[in-house]
């Protein structure tokens, strides 16, 4: 990609706990300048990943190097924590300190900073600047802990699911933070089970389960190995006694791929135009009654699903 | 233009204190209220009445009027089994049964009985014809200095100060663990000698208000006078407010829940409300176990306390228990900082 070397790169990377292995194995590398996202369900190792490149969690194998320094070593852990900035996914804020105190508070521990007014204005809080941190809104939080993340002026923003619980409204306001961002230069490595975000965000994502990356590219490229790019999903009002077998789908014309989940049946599919009045076909034929049918264009969540045949959200 | 790391972290630590009234009572407002009932249940009253029982029988009459010559008796003709109920539950300090000899009964253990045996005594040999044969003069006292409230006001600022830094300390140390807050520091380039120095020194501006409030009060109310030098007082107050942040940074150190954190804390303070001299003089505990009451950091400190307040006693000659205060902090921070759990 570029000539400069990656801001992060990992190798090898393994954390075992008393009876899981978090990170099993695990390779990155993040440009400099892009946005790098780790996608996955929950318990998928993403946290732990993320708090090992961050210097919180010691792994107990493989190479970490971040901004060309690593860990390790004790003076270079100290320049590199003046260069990271880092949100958590469960820190709570003192709830009794303004957003103006707890913005000073974390400014006073970086040698360049941005001025208070200035992160304030980077995450849209001007008006809550004399508000108790207990009295915000969760979307207010989650930015005034991402205003706390970039007040030292970071080359490298890690953010660990930055927008789980929020509205849509307060997500859309912390991406355009993260936007702003990248748009100064900004390298970002974020965690999310949201594939909606990762596609809007992400320059790259990797998706990973088990402590592993099952898949690595653009959102685009990730999408467009599933070799078609509309998903066709049918339910049956009498489940699977009149169900066409998967074989005699996958016949159909314009589709590339059959599977069968619990409640439902996704095809992938190339020509919605196609697929469909030749499915309705068959089914008329079978006599089986609609109880759904839905097509979307392919997300992430699909190239999980076809991955891991399991759901994202509940896997 | 930068703010220094340490006074940011101090100015959180009491900003986060005195946003919370609840912390404001139990560290300034409870300590005066104990001071007050405490002073006002054990004021010195005047000299107090002893009641004492004639039990019913030949003589008992020419008996009464013979105590009830004697200033402080008061006394009640009762029947035998009347007499010994109200010897039982303690409504009469001494029972006199007339005849020869006259019998007292009373429990020896009480002060109050043995009080009412000397009295009574006196009067019934003196209504018999003893003569005194020296003559003596009552000089009656009562200078503050010696009474219940004297002792107890240096003994609620030492508990105060263990109070106020075991919970001030270890509470918030905890509250910032399970609210995964230590881990973000970590996650910023703050000097962790930064975050444990915050709490001494935000302990100490407060410190001084906690003394203001409590001995302002005890002179206002009860007239407790501070005999010695308001310095020493101060400065030994200091010590005593840096050990026990020491020791409650070392309390705090691995509990990563607020319910695990207060019952280490009740488990190190409660021993010390009961030994250390606080209510009442340690003196009372056997031999045995003096010089390990005398070891504990409140009764070091509750020692200097008094020392300074009631004796006057000067900061030269209060090395022992100084030293002893200092021990105990030093050691629990050095501890605290190597066992310290940051996240």
């Amino acid at each position: 990609m570029s000539l400069s070397p990656p801001a992060i790169r990992c190798a090898q990377l393994v954390k075992r706990y008393a009876d899981v292995i978090a990170v099993a194995g695990l390779d990155l590398a993040v440009e400099t300048g892009e946005c790098f996202g780790l996608l996955g369900p929950n318990g998928a190792g993403k946290t732990t990943t993320i708090e090992i490149l961050e210097g919180l969690t010691v792994p107990d194998a493989g190479d970490v190097e971040v901004l060309g320094r690593r860990w390790t070593d004790g003076a270079q852990a100290r320049v590199l924590r003046e260069r990271l900035g880092i949100q958590l996914q469960e820190t709570q804020l003192a709830d009794k300190l303004t957003v103006e105190e707890t913005i000073r508070l974390f400014r006073s521990f970086y040698r360049a900073s941005h001025a208070v007014a200035e992160v304030l204005a980077l995450v849209g809080l001007e008006e809550k600047r004399r508000a108790w941190v207990g009295k915000l809104s969760g979307g207010q939080k989650q930015r005034l802990a991402v205003a706390c993340a970039l007040v030292s002026r970071p080359d490298l923003l890690f953010l660990d699911e930055p927008t789980t619980g929020l509205d849509p409204q307060s997500r859309r306001q912390l991406w355009e933070v993260i936007g702003r961002f990248r748009a100064a230069g900004g390298t970002v490595l974020l965690t999310t089970h949201y594939m909606e975000e990762a596609e809007r965000l992400c320059d790259r994502v990797a998706i990973m389960d088990h402590g592993k990356v099952i898949a690595l590219g653009t959102p685009r490229a990730l999408i467009a190995s599933l070799g078609a790019e509309h998903v066709v999903e049918f339910a049956l009002v009498d489940g699977a006694a009149r169900a066409p077998q998967p074989e005699e789908l996958a016949t159909l014309p314009g589709v590339r791929a059959v599977r069968s989940g619990p409640d439902r049946v996704a095809l992938t599919v190339a020509e919605v135009h196609r697929a469909v009045p030749a499915l309705l076909a068959l089914l008329e034929r079978r006599g089986a009654e609609l109880s759904l049918l839905a097509t979307h264009h392919a997300t992430l969540e699909d190239v999980f699903v076809a991955l891991t045949g399991r759901q994202l959200r509940d896997a | 233009m930068r703010d220094h790391p340490l006074g940011q972290l101090t100015l959180a630590r009491m900003r986060e204190f005195y946003r919370e009234p609840e912390a404001i009572f139990w560290v300034f407002g409870f300590p005066l209220v104990l001071a007050f009932a405490l002073g006002i249940a054990f004021r010195n009253r005047g000299p107090g009445e002893l009641r004492v029982a004639v039990v019913r029988g030949p003589g008992d009459s020419a008996l009464a009027v013979a105590l009830r010559g004697a200033p402080g008796l008061v006394v009640a003709v009762l029947d035998s089994s009347e007499a010994r109920l109200q010897l039982r539950t303690g409504r009469v300090a001494l029972g006199v049964t007339p005849g020869d000899p006259i019998a007292y009964r009373y429990d020896s253990t009480r002060t109050e009985s043995r009080l009412a045996r000397l009295e009574v005594d006196a009067a019934v040999q003196r209504a018999r014809g003893r003569a005194d044969p020296v003559v003596v003069r009552d000089e009656r006292v009562t200078e503050p200095g010696a009474r219940y409230i004297d002792f107890l006001i240096p003994g609620l600022l030492g508990m105060n100060l263990m109070g106020s830094g075991l919970w001030g300390v270890g509470f918030s140390v905890v509250q910032a663990r399970t609210k995964k807050l230590l881990k973000r520091y970590m996650a910023t380039p703050m000097r962790k000698s930064h975050y444990l120095l915050s709490f001494v020194l935000s302990r100490l501006v407060f410190l001084f208000l906690e003394i203001a409030a409590l001995v302002g009060f005890g002179w206002w109310m009860f007239h407790v006078g501070v005999r010695g030098s308001v310095v020493a007082l101060g400065f030994i107050t200091m010590l005593g407010a840096l050990s026990f942040a020491g020791l409650g940074m070392l309390v705090a150190s691995r509990a990563r829940t607020i319910e695990a954190v207060s019952g280490l804390m009740n488990l190190v303070m409660l021993p010390m409300w009961i030994l250390s001299g606080t209510f009442f003089s340690y003196a009372r505990f056997p031999d045995a176990m003096q010089p390990f009451v005398k070891a504990l950091p409140l009764t070091a400190l509750n020692d200097a306390l008094r020392a300074v307040m009631i004796d006057g006693t000067a900061l030269a000659q209060l090395g022992p228990p100084l030293a002893i205060v200092v021990a105990w902090g030093l050691a629990s921070f050095a501890v605290a900082l190597r066992i310290f759990r940051w996240r």
